[in-house]
């Protein structure tokens, strides 16, 4: 075979698997790519400017790997040889100063941004923010609206662009708590009290999930995040408070029960201090060892 | 009564502990299979003083180096299976479908894949490479503490044995290859598999710390005359550094695993969600260990590629300062930035930053190191050998992977991507496209060296496309499955996500990697059968630069019969330039007794005894666990009691193994 048809051969498969992609990802949802919220449109546009920005060096460096390959390749007895040629100062005051600028570019970006879109600072806007405390189950996502009392399973809705404080803990192994489509995620902890503050911007529904292994049911904590009208979320907050069960504390020990795959579930009232009360169990009661040995 | 003998003599271990389900029980019967397979193919072919002598009680650093890759090359074939499994569960288990594996098991199963692949894959290639080449490129005999090599070794093996047996008896841990806690304590992992984790690792990783500390010594004590730290090889230089990391993390990850291991069977909160314990503790510990570990990995690949560009391209190598130092600020660096694996743990901005900026700082210095090695082939006369075509897939996967790894050290992009599976692209292209294609590099390089002969090239140069096309197909979907919000260990999701796709080019990812894999196999069998056709009888096959090839292929056990003095960077190479001026005439050799290490079979007794020690503290059988520990002291009290460890090789035997043909390991 010769070199061209061998060229072709490879070509052909590649440029194939490539339009493959194309075709295939365009009609397909990226969600962190489709941002619907201020918070991940942010890390979106950071995340672009990273990858131009290392580009600076990418570039260069494919260019000169196959170029130095094929010029430099044996049998070309053309090319220059120079066996002793170990060091040029300029040549290696350029490498260390071009990545160190990149990188300096990059450390402000890091500051800066780490600062404003820190999940644990309030968003700003001209409504005022509502709180939804999540709790991680075993094997499903509590959520407890504090001011509306009623509480949910696997389901959380919310008005668009309306800033939610989502305070986050665990009664269960750490998991993480992450709505891609809204922005970040931030770990769910026994015992701790997280943040996460975010705003969807357009209607929808977002999936969420946990992303951090929490056990066997772990790959069934899906959740739908669900962003509505304020009417049309009142609307549903009286659903749920004219439906289904209270979460009374007995409740809520047979809810945090380990379960799989769980169904979307409504409780019509939530026990009013649940939430930390969720967590002052995981702590160590000051000055006396009744909280120890316990799990 | 009969319980309490049960108890007393079996611990938590019955019946139960035998495997169940299809997978298991095929996983259990190939190490069964082989368990009885090799002993009976031992007396077979009557080879059991031969291994005895030869091999299991060795000292000689090479011998042990050998048997390191021989380990290491098993279980990354044990990791590659896991991973099929893994991928096959991924493409199948969508909408109605739960796929082959139940959760818990594919929990296993990526827990070991992970603790595999990093303990007994990259780290005992990477060991069994230092063994191999640092003495010989240091000029020296032999390292500087032969039987705790050994021990080193064994216990290496003890590790790997005790997750192999997890198959059989039990389980393995389904908490992920870190098994943070809460979910690896007690109260949610009740059974055996966290103890398999712990004890393995804890053995294993014992003896990575004394090799650490061996080598260590070695570097810096056992040079030969004229090689000062700014002439060695860069090899070296990286070995060096990524020593000083094992001396330093290592003792993090035993304090760790033992506060855990106290946590699960003394009753203890370290760890624990309740009783005052810090989970959050453990994941600071363990990612402090964790961190170097990548550039304890990372750091002998980078010295691979060095020797391998400089030689290929018949070139000294560029920028050698730079380089160093290079070396030196990753080997600081990377003690700085082990919070980037957890930001979303919600440290607060100031935190996050100050480690995410750390994080882009040990950029630098790696990009320096690119830049310096391309500059290296610049000018150059290139060889395009097998280990060339590794390094030119290094460069490429390492920059895509280093390009992820940039943007995920901003904290609030990784926000987005942590714990997805555009970080399990990210950390395999470094591991794997970093540091495994530099070591399977450094294997095709030095093994004229060690076995006399050459690996046969077109099946190198098959295997090396087989994986890095393999590669690409099984990683780069990754990257798209993560922005599309698929996260790591999912065992099964939802037909609507629109990722079977992927997950299915991703796992044909897995399968043309294997026939890499194949084409590796197939390149040991044709080259050993072929080795008459490939022998090196000059000792420098590649036309090399450093000591290693000034000596015989294979090396004599005693490496050099006459030490080596040095003036230069690249020794042998300046050497051979002056041996061309035909004026000169080589000097004769003078030989003189050779003090040489005896063989010993402590080192395999300690680890014995530890892999029973390990054993019975996963399963709480007490009288076995005192066996093991007594085992342990007394093995090393006979051994320091002995006064004659070493002997000499007198100077007429070594003028007669100079003068005749060279010792085959075949």
């Amino acid at each position: 075979m010769n070199k061209k048809s061998r060229a072709t051969l490879i070509a052909i498969p590649v440029l194939g698997l490539v339009l493959l992609a194309a075709w295939y990802l365009q009609g397909t949802n990226i969600p962190v790519l489709e941002p619907k919220g201020p918070v991940g449109r942010q890390e979106l546009n950071l995340f672009i400017t990273g990858l131009l920005l290392s580009l600076v060096v990418v570039i260069p460096v494919f260019t000169l790997l196959f170029a130095f390959a094929w010029k430099y390749r044996e049998s070309n007895t053309k090319a220059k040889y120079s066996p002793d040629l170990d060091g040029s100062r300029i040549a290696e005051t350029i490498w260390w100063i071009i990545p160190s600028i990149l990188i300096l570019i990059i450390s402000i970006l890091t500051w800066n941004s780490s600062h404003q879109l820190d999940p644990f600072k309030p968003l700003a806007s001209s409504k005022p923010q509502m709180t939804i405390q999540v709790v991680a189950l075993d094997w499903k996502w509590l959520f407890i609206y504090p001011e509306q009392r009623i509480a949910s399973v696997n389901f959380v809705q919310f008005p668009k662009d309306t800033p939610v404080d989502f305070e986050i803990t665990a009664d269960a192994p750490m998991n993480s708590f992450w709505i891609p489509q809204l922005g970040g995620q931030i770990y769910a902890m026994p015992g701790m009290d997280t943040n996460l503050h975010l705003m969807a911007s357009q209607y929808g529904t977002f999936n969420g999930s946990s992303a951090n292994i929490s056990g066997s049911g772990f790959a069934g904590m899906a959740f739908t995040a669900k962003s509505s009208s304020p009417d049309d979320f009142n609307r549903w907050v009286q659903s749920v408070k004219h439906s289904g069960a209270d979460l009374s504390q007995q409740a809520y020990d047979k809810l945090a029960e380990p379960s799989q795959y769980n169904p979307v579930t409504y409780y019509a009232s939530a026990q009013p201090g649940l939430y930390d009360s969720v967590i002052m169990k995981y702590m160590p009661v000051a000055g006396s060892m009744s909280g120890m040995g316990t799990p | 009564m009969n319980l309490f003998f049960a108890n007393a003599f079996l611990g938590k271990l019955n019946w139960s502990a035998l495997p169940h389900d299809p997978i298991t029980i095929f996983g259990a019967s190939t190490v069964v299979g082989g368990a009885i397979l090799v002993p009976c193919l031992l007396t077979y072919f009557k080879r059991w003083k031969w291994l005895w002598r030869e091999w299991l009680t060795t000292v000689d650093p090479k011998r042990i180096g050998v048997m390191y890759i021989v380990v290491a090359l098993l279980m990354l074939l044990r990791g590659l299976s896991d991973a099929a499994l893994l991928r096959t569960q991924q493409a199948t288990s969508v909408g109605a479908s739960h796929g082959i594996l139940s959760a818990n098991h594919f929990q296993q199963i990526f827990s070991a894949h992970g603790t595999i692949m990093i303990f007994f894959v990259a780290m005992g290639l990477m060991f069994g490479l230092i063994n191999l080449i640092v003495p010989l490129q240091i000029g020296s005999r032999d390292v500087a503490f032969p039987f705790l090599n050994a021990t080193s070794f064994w216990l290496f093996v003890a590790g790997m044995l005790l997750v192999n047996l997890s198959l059989v008896v039990g389980e393995f841990s389904a908490a992920g290859w870190l098994a943070y806690p809460p979910l690896s304590e007690l109260q949610f992992s009740p059974g055996t598999g966290v103890d398999y984790w712990i004890w393995s690792l804890q053995i294993a990783g014992i003896g990575s710390l004394l090799a650490g500390v061996n080598f260590f010594v070695t570097i810096l004590k056992m040079r030969c005359p004229g090689m000062s730290l700014m002439k060695m090889p860069l090899f070296v230089w990286s070995v060096l550094c990524a020593m000083v990391l094992v001396i330093f993390a290592f003792p993090i990850l035993t304090v760790t695993l033992t506060l855990l291991f106290l946590d699960r069977s003394m009753g203890m909160h370290f760890f624990t969600a309740s009783g005052g314990g810090n989970a959050m503790m453990y994941v600071n510990l363990i990612w402090a260990w964790g961190h170097p570990e990548v550039y304890i990995l990372m750091l002998p690949a980078f010295g691979v590629y060095s020797e391998v560009v400089a030689t290929f391209s018949r070139k000294r190598l560029f920028g050698y300062t730079s380089m160093v130092w290079a070396l030196i600020a990753i080997t600081f660096l990377s003690f700085s930035v082990w919070l980037h694996h957890f930001f979303t743990m919600g440290a607060g901005a100031d935190v996050n930053a100050f480690f995410g900026i750390m994080t882009g700082v040990i950029a630098i210095p790696t990009g320096v190191k690119i830049f310096n090695w391309l500059a290296t082939m610049y000018r150059g006369r290139i060889l395009f050998a097998t280990p060339m075509f590794w390094f030119m897939g290094f460069v490429v996967t390492f920059t895509i992977g280093g390009v992820a790894g940039v943007l995920m050290s901003v904290p609030a992009i990784d926000f987005q991507v942590h714990n997805t599976l555009f970080l399990v692209a990210h950390f395999h292209m470094m591991i794997v496209g970093g540091a495994v294609f530099g070591y399977f590099a450094g294997i095709t390089y030095w093994f004229p060296k060690i076995f006399g002969f050459r690996l046969n090239e077109w099946l190198g140069k098959k295997a090396f496309w087989g994986w890095f096309v393999g590669f690409l197909l099984a990683f780069v979907p990754l990257y798209i499955l993560g922005l599309m919000g698929a996260t790591r260990r999912l065992d099964h999701y939802d037909a609507s996500l629109g990722w079977q796709p992927l997950f299915i080019v991703a796992g044909v990812g897995v399968i043309v990697v294997l026939a890499g894999v194949g084409f590796q196999v197939l390149q040991f069998v044709v080259s050993i059968m072929q080795r008459q056709a490939n022998l090196d009888t000059t000792g420098d096959p590649w036309n090399g630069r450093t000591l290693e090839w000034s000596t015989a292929s294979p090396a004599p056990f005693y490496n050099y019969a006459v030490i080596p003095q040095v003036t230069e960077r690249d020794a042998f190479w300046a050497a051979k330039q002056a041996a061309s001026d035909p004026d000169e005439e080589p000097a004769k050799p003078r030989y003189e007794d050779i003090l040489m290490p005896k063989n010993t079979p402590m080192g395999l007794f300690i680890a014995a005894f530890a892999f029973a020690f390990g054993f019975a503290a996963i399963w709480h059988i007490i009288w076995l666990a005192v066996v093991g520990l007594f085992g342990v002291i007394i093995c090393i009290i006979v051994r320091a009691s002995d006064d004659e460890p070493e002997y000499y090789v007198k100077a007429a035997e070594v003028k007669k193994i100079e003068a005749t043909a060279k010792e085959h390991y075949l």
